[in-house]
């Protein structure tokens, strides 16, 4: 998708897509079935709205579409037929039902891949086409994805529920993570060869707001909304005109959406009151540092250094503390920062962040030779085009 | 809706349990009879298997019957004994499963109708 009709398009189905399922699952009592028909109705309207123009009553529109269809497909099933004929539109669901679907189609139960495929289907109502495209994967792969998923949904009996208190912890996680993991795969691959491909940033934050809405009192979900939100804030900055990426601190900050940062730091403000602190609320808290902060060195390094010694502490893991020793450098200096990174080469020796790292801190301290071979490794381990450019042109100018 | 807990032993496990001492082992035991206790009217049936080395295995796919010593895989996590349960939905069967005190892996098969 592209160009403002396009967004605009996506931006309707995305606010209606999740409804309509909603109600048509609640309607038909057949998780599988009703996004059978939610699909079919998103696949007229992406074929016919850019030509007719978007209908006055998308719902309306929309519904419309599925119950004609549900009633073709299950005229031989008299129980859904009923249903179907029975009900009118517009059913105002209960905001409940969107959440029962999310927690759905992000079971543990289900592979991750399937998890994030079936959230863009069913809750933001992306189709097969489009998934694959902004996926880079093949049409036939989604395709299969999506249809394991929905028949382990209904052959292990996965309910539609939202997770009682004992289990809503660890599945919220998984909502999250999914989230998470949609906005990584679409703020990466933004710019360069794929600047045509849809936003899934945009789906990500999307359903970071949706989720917030319906569950205001958790604060990890308030905290992944506010990190999305400041990144994205910082979106104008990232591309120079070749489609290149700009660095942070090379960035113009004068580009930055001012007042999407400062909302954002007073939603962090919030959710911090509630005293749970965890890795999302942790990782939007860095970014407000770096939003906030009038220049790269005009940033309050300490702070950061603190965030990521609670967010090693909180949620441990390789590249954290690769994102902790990047602020030991600013903290400490760069060759205490890089014997933090060289301690991390067992587990990241294969990333291309790590070597990318380690050849700034080594060119810092004057070892050219090592870091002109660091940011070799570091460019035979990427495939993103945009940081593919980035390091070409490192080794060619340095 | 009926699952099968499959539950799966492993070495680690099987080593711990025969360095526990008389009275260590018995409460181990009395866990699992309380968890079966507890979960007696979701649980329609359960069978224990002895391990691995009892094992026979006959091979129907290579001509003859073919009967081997030992089981079909081998492999570090062995099944080593099975539960029915009779529940609503998966989650009631996570539930269930989540807190099984013993070995450390379990399964969780949709029994087909």
């Amino acid at each position: 998708m592209s160009g403002p009709v396009d967004a605009e398009l996506a931006r309707v189905v995305r606010d209606h897509a999740g409804r309509l399922a909603a109600s048509l699952v609640h309607l038909v009592g057949d998780f599988s079935a009703a996004e059978d028909l939610v699909q079919e109705a998103i696949e007229a309207a992406v074929r016919t709205w850019p030509v007719e123009g978007i209908p006055e009553r998308p719902d309306a529109w929309l519904y419309t579409v599925a119950r004609r269809r549900g009633l073709d497909v299950l005229r031989r099933e008299k129980r859904h037929r009923e249903k179907l004929t029975g009900v009118s539109w517009p059913t105002e669901p209960e905001p409940d039902d969107r959440l029962r679907l999310i927690f759905t189609c992000c079971h543990p139960a289900l592979p991750r891949a399937a998890q994030v495929a079936l959230t863009l289907r069913v809750v933001c109502g992306l189709t097969t086409a489009q998934i694959a495209k902004a996926l880079v994967v093949r049409e036939s792969a989604v395709a299969r994805r999506i249809t394991r998923a929905k028949q382990k949904i209904s052959d292990a009996a996965i309910p539609y529920r939202i997770p009682g208190p004992d289990e809503l912890p660890a599945r919220l996680d998984e909502v999250l993570t999914v989230i998470y993991l949609l906005f990584n795969e679409g703020y990466l691959s933004s710019g360069g060869d794929r600047a045509q491909s849809r936003d899934l940033t945009d789906d990500a934050e999307f359903l970071a707001a949706l989720l917030h809405r319906l569950m205001p009192t958790e604060p990890e979900v308030a905290g992944l909304l506010s990190l999305i939100r400041l990144h994205r804030a910082r979106a104008a900055a990232r591309f120079d005109e070749n489609d290149e990426i700009v660095q942070l601190q090379r960035q113009d900050r004068s580009l930055w959406d001012h007042a999407a940062i400062a909302e954002a730091g007073r939603s962090i403000a919030r959710a911090a009151s509630y005293r749970r602190p965890g890795p999302y609320q942790l990782q939007a808290a860095i970014a407000a540092c770096h939003a906030e902060a009038p220049s790269w060195e005009d940033t309050d390094w300490t702070q950061i250094a603190v965030l990521y010694d609670m967010l090693v502490h909180l949620a441990a893991s390789p590249v954290t503390a690769l994102h902790r020793a990047i602020a030991l450098r600013y903290v400490q200096g760069p060759a205490e920062a890089l014997a933090a990174v060289d301690e991390l080469e067992s587990s990241l020796a294969e990333y291309h962040l790590w070597h990318a790292t380690r050849a700034e801190l080594l060119r810092e301290l004057g070892r050219r030779d090592d870091a002109q071979q660091a940011d070799a490794r570091a460019l035979a381990l990427t495939a993103n085009p945009a940081e593919r450019s980035l390091l070409r042109e490192r080794l060619n100018w340095t | 809706m009926k699952y099968v807990l499959m539950f799966v032993d492993t070495e680690e496990f099987a080593s711990e349990l025969a360095g526990m001492s008389e009275l260590e082992r018995a409460r181990a035991y009395d866990r699992v009879n309380q968890w079966f206790a507890d979960h007696s009217d979701k649980i329609t049936h359960h069978t224990h298997l002895l391990p691995p080395n009892t094992a026979t295995t006959v091979r129907l796919d290579r001509g003859e019957p073919l009967v081997t010593d030992g089981p079909f895989v081998e492999g570090k996590e062995v099944i080593s004994g099975f539960a029915v349960v009779e529940v609503d939905d998966l989650d009631e069967a996570l539930a269930i499963a989540r807190s099984w005190p013993a070995c450390p892996v379990v399964e969780i098969r949709p029994v087909g109708s």
